[in-house]
């Protein structure tokens, strides 16, 4: 059965401070490549196909990861800062980490959570997700699948406030993408014959590292902007 | 940036830290105004650290920082998405880190004052952010506002409406608003205040520093 944790992992609701962020959707949309239904489609759909990807990756990593006592969290920190390219994106993809391993650790206490707290304070959000998800019930694909919904769900949802879109058709979009999101999981934690809770076979060094240097771009360009509503 | 490596976690009711003072209310009606204020008449005697929402720009965390009541350093700003609201009532993790970020660097505080965005009247600070709530109005929006009510304008510790001397020229009846408001309110207490005439905003810096003393009392060591 799915995880329940999975639902509350997933809400836009979890007070994890992810309101705030836009995924570069805010740029975009200052910028003008941004201004409707269709291209918001490009957009989600370009963003879930890269940022997306090793943010799934990293998330069901991190999921199977946790079930070690020792899981050498500073290595998979590294192997996200290592995935993202712009300081801007490292440290949007921080705070939120570090938001999310607040509650996390309030909501679903585990010795798992501290330790990802001890070792790295400041998480990339989805290591902090990947571990929440694990002190939640969720497994490693559902983990993934929360991490690329993340990937999608909060730039949307800041194109309806910033454009005043239809919410409705911005739902229906989401919908569309949801093959796509269950590709992307599944790419992350392709099933296998590995048993439940250990990892994955390959190391991480291994995870997917696609990029997208035009949301990298525009990461720098919202970083620098003098007037902004979203952090990212 | 923000993060704490000691990591230590203050007791969940509060004992052995600050009393965190909420200050929100509308657009413009003189939240910064106060908390300038209130750094001014309260900076010499209590340990300050101050977390300012903006809407659009870090413009309050900048007009607090020139204004030079209290070290710039103590000062942070919070990014809020479009939702000043959310961020103090329903999603407070951001301010949280704000504010526990200015008691790791700056620790042991007395009082960390959280300026919410302008937002309406029904913007209220969530418990699990603020101990006490100051809402902010003015007479300029006319006498009728306490009137309207409004969980921030009825339930918050202490209500303040401010700019009285504009009075006179928005035609509005000090009277009113002070019945109107007692109607609301029952018997949490409203100041009138002009921050204008009188910078020091001395009868709420009082009513603040109260609620120091009392805090410090009840929360003084650490539970358990
Ligand atoms: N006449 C008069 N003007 C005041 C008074 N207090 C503040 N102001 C002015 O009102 C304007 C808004 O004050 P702020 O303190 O920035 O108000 P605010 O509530 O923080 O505004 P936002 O954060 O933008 O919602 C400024 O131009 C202040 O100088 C007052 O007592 N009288
Ligand atoms: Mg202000």
């Amino acid at each position: 059965m799915l995880s329940p944790g999975l639902l509350l992992l997933a809400d836009s609701r979890l007070p994890a401070g992810g309101h705030a962020h836009s995924g570069g959707a805010e740029r975009v949309i200052a910028a003008g490549a941004v201004h409707d239904v269709p291209s918001l489609e490009r957009f989600l759909r370009g963003r879930l196909h890269t940022a997306g990807v090793p943010a799934a990756a990293l998330a069901a990593a991190a999921r199977a990861a946790a079930v070690d006592e020792s899981p050498g969290w500073e290595l998979l920190d590294e192997e996200a800062d290592a995935r993202t390219a712009s300081p801007a994106q490292r440290a949007a993809s921080r705070t939120q980490g570090r938001l999310l391993l607040r509650v996390a650790r309030r909501v679903w206490p585990a010795e798992a959570l501290e330790e990802l707290a001890r070792r790295t304070p400041s998480p990339h959000h989805p290591v902090a997700l990947g571990v929440a998800a694990y002190a939640a019930g969720a497994t490693a694909g559902e983990a993934a699948l929360a991490a690329a919904y993340h990937a999608v769900s909060g730039p949307a949802t800041a194109a309806v406030r910033l454009l005043g879109l239809d919410p409705v058709a911005v739902h229906a979009l989401l919908a569309a993408l949801g093959p796509d999101l269950a590709a992307v999981a599944e790419r992350a934690h392709p099933p296998g014959p590995h048993p439940p809770g250990s990892r994955p076979p390959g190391s991480w060094a291994e995870l997917p590292a696609c990029s997208a240097p035009a949301l990298d771009l525009l990461a720098e360009q919202h970083a620098r902007a003098e007037v902004r509503l979203f952090v990212s | 940036m923000g993060a704490r490596h000691d990591d230590h976690h203050h007791a969940p009711d509060g004992h052995g830290r600050a009393l965190r003072l909420g200050v929100g209310g509308p657009v413009g009606s003189g939240k910064t105004a106060l908390v300038a204020a209130l750094c001014r008449t309260l900076g010499p005697d209590l340990s300050l650290g101050v977390v300012t929402n903006d809407i659009y720009t870090t413009e309050d965390a900048d007009f607090l920082r020139r204004a030079g009541v209290l070290d710039p350093e103590r000062i942070l700003a919070v990014e809020t998405g479009c939702c000043p609201h959310t961020a103090i009532r329903d999603d407070i993790a951001a301010n949280l880190d704000a504010v526990e970020t200015l008691e790791d660097r700056f620790g042991p505080l007395d009082l960390v004052i959280v300026e919410s965005g302008g937002d309406n009247l029904t913007a209220t600070f969530s418990r699990g952010l603020a101990d006490r709530q100051i809402f902010v109005l003015d007479v300029s929006g006319g006498d009728k506002v306490p009137r309207k009510g409004g969980p921030g304008v009825t339930t918050a510790d202490l209500l303040v409406i401010n700019k009285t001397d504009l009075a006179p020229m928005v035609g509005a009846d000090l009277g009113v608003m002070d019945r109107d408001a007692a109607a609301v309110r029952g018997e949490r207490p409203v100041l009138f205040t002009s921050i204008r005439e009188q910078p020091s905003a001395g009868a709420v810096a009082s009513w603040v520093s109260d609620q120091v003393t009392a805090w410090s009392h009840t929360h003084a060591t650490p539970a358990s």
